[in-house]
């Protein structure tokens, strides 16, 4: 089970009192795209083994979106983080590099 | 006017390790704006007579308080009477920062947790450290109770108030009477 932080309230609880919200740092494709580009924005999705990041939403708390960063063997949580950014804050990809020496995960490593 | 009655008319249970009632009517003004802004504090502190409460942390007294729901939202509990008056007071108090205030005493209901057994009853349902170390009188958590949203704190030692939607009650007043039934204490506080 994850363990997660929300980083807007600051509540430390388990998984089920957070909803998942899919992969986090998605480029929207819309209105003026190419079909490939909006077909790869419907549909295509990283499937790591290892360092992830996601969207999560504090449901049954604050009620408020949030990133989190995480390993998906370990269910180890590096870190959580606010939903206003388009990519992964420095200290988040230092711990992960840090812990996961080497990783990737598209052009965040 | 119809007459206002709360969802289970005052249903009570007193024959397991916890008493559990349903809270006579209670004012609830939801407030949702920036916290930050100094109208706003005044505006809920002027209703409630208590000061607005940090992240996580309610204020209470009898049926006045703050509870602090999220970053930009405050729940002010009134008499529910005065809600009509409170709102009046809040939105010329707020004058023209943006901001919400609505009467949400009728969408709700509220339950009262109390005897030794308080917090084993608790502490079977939510997802949330409950020694007395880590839960102490001043806290306020939402979270998950079973299958539905809650909030609580800790009204005065051994007494949770639980806060639900109305259309909830039902379940909840079973499901924290059967967490309570007589002979289940698991005594681990
Ligand atoms: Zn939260």
């Amino acid at each position: 089970m994850l363990i997660l932080t929300c980083p807007c309230c600051g509540v430390t609880s388990e998984e089920t009192e957070f909803h998942a919200g899919g992969e986090a740092h998605l480029t929207r494709f819309g209105p003026e795209s190419s079909d490939a580009e909006f077909e790869g924005y419907l549909f295509m999705r990283e499937n790591p083994k290892g360092v992830h990041f996601e969207r999560w939403r504090h449901v049954y708390g604050c009620g408020k979106w949030f990133h989190a960063a995480r390993c998906t063997t370990t269910l180890e949580i590096f870190g959580t983080y606010t939903a206003q950014t388009t990519e992964p804050p420095q200290e988040i990809r230092d711990i992960i590099a840090r812990k996961r020496p080497g990783w990737s995960w598209r052009a965040f490593s | 006017m119809s007459r206002a009655v709360t969802a289970l008319d005052g249903a009570t249970s007193t024959d397991g390790i916890a008493t559990i009632t349903e809270v006579a009517l209670q004012g609830m003004i939801t407030l949702r704006g920036d916290l930050a802004s100094a109208g706003i504090k005044k505006a809920a502190k002027t209703v409630a007579s208590v000061d607005v409460p940090g992240a996580g942390q309610a204020n209470c007294s009898d049926d006045r308080g703050i509870c602090w729901m999220s970053p930009d939202e405050l729940l002010v509990l009134c008499p529910y009477d005065e809600v009509d008056a409170s709102l009046d007071k809040i939105r010329s108090t707020i004058g023209s920062d943006h901001a919400l205030a609505v009467d949400v005493s009728d969408a709700r209901a509220v339950f009262r947790v109390s005897g030794a057994g308080a917090r084993d009853v608790l502490a079977k349902l939510v997802p949330v450290d409950l020694k007395p170390q880590a839960f102490a009188g001043g806290m306020f958590r939402r979270t998950r109770m079973a299958q539905v949203p809650v909030a609580f704190w800790l009204h005065e030692e051994d007494v949770f108030q639980i806060v639900c939607f109305r259309s909830h009650a039902r379940y909840v007043f079973d499901l924290l009477k059967v967490a309570a039934q007589p002979g289940s204490a698991v005594d681990f506080f």
